[in-house]
């Protein structure tokens, strides 16, 4: 190996510089960045063509969780106004004690869920019909309405979407909902309204079938959190992507378990990999 | 290689069993395989491809468990996978991005090639073998991303399977052999189910043809020159391993990053609305992976034009072994071709970009512009290329390139590397 | 990394150990959410415990429930049938354990053991077969009931008697009494 004799002048060989990953690594970056920042700014562009209210979310960012409180009252919100129109069909009772969520106590859950009338559409009594009985923890979230046509034919015409994955199905969807449901204003004059429909400066084409659903003082809160509008957005937004993502806090949890992991790994094939090319003369 | 095949069975059992099957021999090969030792980190993507194809398969047969391919249970059943299925909700991500990471990947690994003409002779088998690899990715991609039945899913497979309609005569009769009826309904959709699942079996068969054709002649490099002797490579195991290893591990600190943190940042939002055979969203966009031949179809006003310019865009990667007149492989080399790589590169960026954008005003423009420019780099640029450009001096081996850049005495040839800053 | 050339074999073979080590610790973790995605999800274990309505059951009628995707029998025993079934030596039986899920392991099978305990009008188990797992025969009125006038399965012809114990055939145990209370008179909870 003749190459040996270089050695002594101690300075990086280009295997060394083969170990360099600086450029690579920029120029991956800037490529995975370069189309999350395009599709980040068509998420922000879309909706009502007015860019979202942007709310701090507890939940934001690698190490945010839910505040448990927020989501028991969100839930509340949702109960008491929203479940009248909008379903929730992939939520289950169990899901409000489950871990990560607003985490209801077993027995909590168990009396929430046994105020739901639940009509089971595998259950038949001896004369074959069906039978109607009160809700149980493993029981979803029964339905407002039977079918679509039933729910067009109470809300004018328009169908409430189901609350299940909302959160996720629109572009920034937990501050979307949270601008929806405060962005109920009077329609400007050069508008002319529908009728039925109410002006949402936040909604396609700004004329919303849902009126307002939410005011000040509509829902009881007994922890002294404020009982305004504001909060009870904020509060039903949390609830809602909860409900989208009810394994969220799971996934962030592992993953930071993963990531730390990786890097140890990283940093010892590194040392591999140097000591390695190296030592090749 | 078989030069370098000189597997020795150490003990009766491994005797026994190389007369019988020579795999220990296999092994021996891959191990020892000489591996030019100038190869740099753009060449660790043939590894983390294969991890790809195999993280892919082994969550995609575990989601199969929990999937039902039925128009009214599918869009539940991923439901039910992300709500009750123990650790479903990660195993759905991973498949999810891991698509993506895995179309990352290999364009990477497809420009790689470009850049250092690693598509040259001897290897245009090994560039073919891996073009039919891309197009196998694309089709399993697709048919994935109908199975949630969301929105997206839905209208996708309506659009892509449309194409279909514009070749002449047949086309009505195709379409409906895809659909297996008058629109995108069920049958499609267990269709696709089936076939999502056994692409990834042909990919990997592939696969090992696209490894065999690279063990015949060997691994390019960035100099683009032959390996002449022994100096010039190392075995590939630990030296590669490690290196290939290492460069997996960062790669999936990415891959984490967007399956822990930011799962639905490559999707989009619109899938999370049931299919609705009613409704079409008001702005419909493939993945990511296909804006930019989603450009190109667009690009071009005419049904029938559009498809053939965008399966055009694919097919003239089957041919580019000869449409590249140039001796030189590497563009460290080439200096004119070196800047046409970028602008190459640039449009393609550019193209995905358009294809993302809504078809109108100065969007339809800027999109065909590069659509010309994107066939005229491979039937133009290229074949005038390797006859006006005057190519630096190679170097006479990789070991004395490699001594050369150590002794300190920085040549243009490796000022043009593009690792060094 | 000034490091000499004497240390670096002992050094590098450390490193080799290392990595090799954690990537197989990262590997064990990994392998576990690929297999316990197979084991039943939220949705099943929510479905672990049912509650049976008894009032519309005469004496000497059945009811089968499904529990866990399993057949449950019910049956409200008349007094022939419990003095049948307390007739019976320990001696006689196959199966000796009283296969009682609210029992301690080992209880003796006797009928007491079998039905719930101030309940021995009825006997509730799990209606699988113990032999392979079919489903016996003897809750419909006109089936078979074997040579013991409890149960009969057909596949491979095992018979069981008014306790649900095996007394013929190639089934190994007595049919299994799943965990049960009475939340009053005429309602079960299962499971």
């Amino acid at each position: 190996m003749t190459d040996t004799t270089h050695k002594t002048e101690g300075r990086p060989c280009i295997f060394t510089r083969a170990c360099r990953v600086t450029p690579f690594l920029t120029a991956l970056a800037i490529a995975v960045l370069g189309y999350t920042f395009v599709f980040a700014g068509e998420a922000k562009a879309s909706g009502g063509g007015v860019e979202n209210k942007s709310v701090e979310w507890t939940f934001d960012g690698p190490f945010g969780t839910f505040d448990r409180s927020q989501l028991k009252r969100g839930y509340k919100v949702y109960q008491e106004v929203c479940s009248a129109c909008h379903s929730m069909n992939l939520v289950s009772f169990r899901n409000l004690s489950q871990e990560g969520g607003p985490e209801f106590s077993e027995a909590e859950v168990k009396v929430i869920a046994g105020e739901f009338d639940i009509i089971d559409p595998n259950e038949f009594d001896e004369v074959g019909d069906p039978i109607e009985r009160a809700g149980l923890p493993r029981d979803r979230f029964p339905a407002p309405f039977s079918n679509e046509n039933a729910a067009r034919a109470s809300n004018g015409g328009a169908l409430p979407p189901d609350f299940s994955v909302l959160a996720k199905a629109r572009p920034d969807g937990v501050n979307y909902i949270y601008s929806l449901l405060t962005g109920y204003e009077d329609a400007p004059a050069d508008v002319e309204m529908n009728a039925g429909m109410s002006y949402n400066a936040y909604f396609t084409g700004h004329q919303i079938g849902m009126a307002a659903p939410l005011s000040d003082e509509i829902v009881d809160y007994e922890d002294g959190t404020p009982m305004t509008l504001d909060q009870y957005s904020k509060d039903v937004a949390a609830f809602m992507y909860w409900a989208a993502e009810p394994k969220m806090e799971e996934r962030k949890q592992i993953g930071f378990q993963v990531i730390l992991y990786l890097l140890v790994l990283a940093g010892l094939l590194y040392m591999i990999t140097r000591k390695l090319w190296a030592g090749l003369h | 290689m078989s030069e370098d095949h000189t597997y020795q069975p150490s003990n009766a059992f491994t005797r026994w069993l190389d007369e019988r099957l020579p795999i220990m021999g296999i092994v021996d090969h891959m191990m020892g395989y000489p591996t030019p030792k100038n190869i740099n980190y753009w060449w660790t993507f043939g590894g983390i491809l294969s991890f790809c194809l195999v993280a892919q398969i082994v969550t995609g047969v575990i989601l199969a468990m929990h999937y039902t391919p039925h128009v009214s249970m599918a869009f539940n059943s991923i439901e039910h996978i992300m709500r009750d299925v123990n650790y479903g909700h990660l195993l759905r991500y991973a498949h999810a991005n891991g698509a993506s990471m895995f179309f990352i990947a290999v364009y990477i690994h497809m420009f790689r090639g470009l850049y250092y003409g690693s598509y040259k002779a001897p290897r245009e088998v090994l560039w073919i073998l891996g073009v039919v690899i891309f197009l196998l990715m694309m089709a399993a991609g697709f048919m994935g991303y109908v199975l949630p039945w969301g929105q997206m899913s839905f209208w996708g497979a309506t659009v892509i399977t449309n194409l279909f309609s514009a070749i002449p005569y047949v086309g009505e009769a195709i379409r409906e052999l895809l659909w297996g009826g008058f629109s995108v309904d069920n049958p499609t959709l267990n269709r696709f189910f089936s076939l999502h699942y056994l692409i990834p079996f042909i990919i990997a068969g592939v696969v090992i043809l696209h490894i065999w054709a690279l063990h015949v002649p060997g691994n390019n490099n960035p100099l683009g020159i032959n390996v002449k002797d022994k100096q010039d490579t190392v075995p590939f195991h630990p030296y590669m391993t490690a290196k290939d290893g290492f460069a997996l591990v960062l790669f999936l600190i990415l891959f984490s990053y967007f399956v822990f943190f930011n799962p639905n940042a490559m999707g989009h939002p619109d899938n999370y609305i049931e299919a609705n055979p009613l409704v079409t969203p008001a702005h419909i966009v493939p993945e990511w992976y296909y804006l930019p031949f989603y450009a190109i179809l667009r690009a071009v006003p005419d049904k029938l034009g559009g498809v053939v310019a965008m399966f055009g865009a694919i097919a003239v990667l089957f041919v580019l072994p000869w449409l590249d007149t140039s001796k030189v492989r590497s563009a460290r080399f080439r200096p004119m071709y070196r800047q046409f790589f970028f602008i190459f590169v640039a449009c393609c960026m550019g193209l995905g970009y358009l294809g993302a954008m809504p078809a109108e005003g100065i969007y339809v423009i800027a999109s065909r512009i590069l659509t010309v420019y994107y066939f005229a780099h491979f039937l133009i640029i290229l074949p005038v290329l390797g006859m006006v450009e005057k190519p630096k001096p190679l170097p006479e081996s990789i070991s004395k390139a490699v001594l050369d850049a150590h002794g300190g005495s920085a040549s243009a040839n490796t000022a043009a590397a593009p690792e060094k800053r | 990394m000034a490091v000499t050339d004497t240390d670096e074999p002992t050094r590098r073979d450390f490193l080799y150990i290392a990595t090799g080590s954690f990537t197989a610790i990262g590997g064990a973790f990994l392998v576990w959410p690929l297999i316990d995605q197979m084991n039943p999800d939220a949705s099943a274990l929510a479905l672990a415990s049912i509650e049976v309505d008894l009032s519309s059951i005469e004496v000497g009628q059945s009811m089968t429930v499904k529990w866990r995707g399993k057949p449950v029998f019910i049956r409200r025993r008349s007094a022939e049938e419990i003095e049948a079934a307390r007739a019976v030596p320990l001696s006689d039986l196959i199966d000796p354990e009283a296969r009682n899920d609210n029992l301690p392991e080992g209880s003796p099978a006797n009928d007491q053991n079998r039905a719930p305990a101030g309940k021995e009008e009825w006997l509730i188990m799990v209606g699988i077969c113990t032999h392979l797992g079919c489903v016996p025969k003897g809750q419909g009125m006109s089936d078979k009931k074997g040579d013991f006038g409890g149960w009969f399965c057909p596949c491979h012809g095992s018979h069981y008697d008014t306790a649900g114990r095996i007394r013929k055939g190639p089934a190994p145990q007595n049919l299994e009494v799943p965990v049960l209370t009475f939340l009053s008179d005429t309602k079960i909870k299962i499971g």
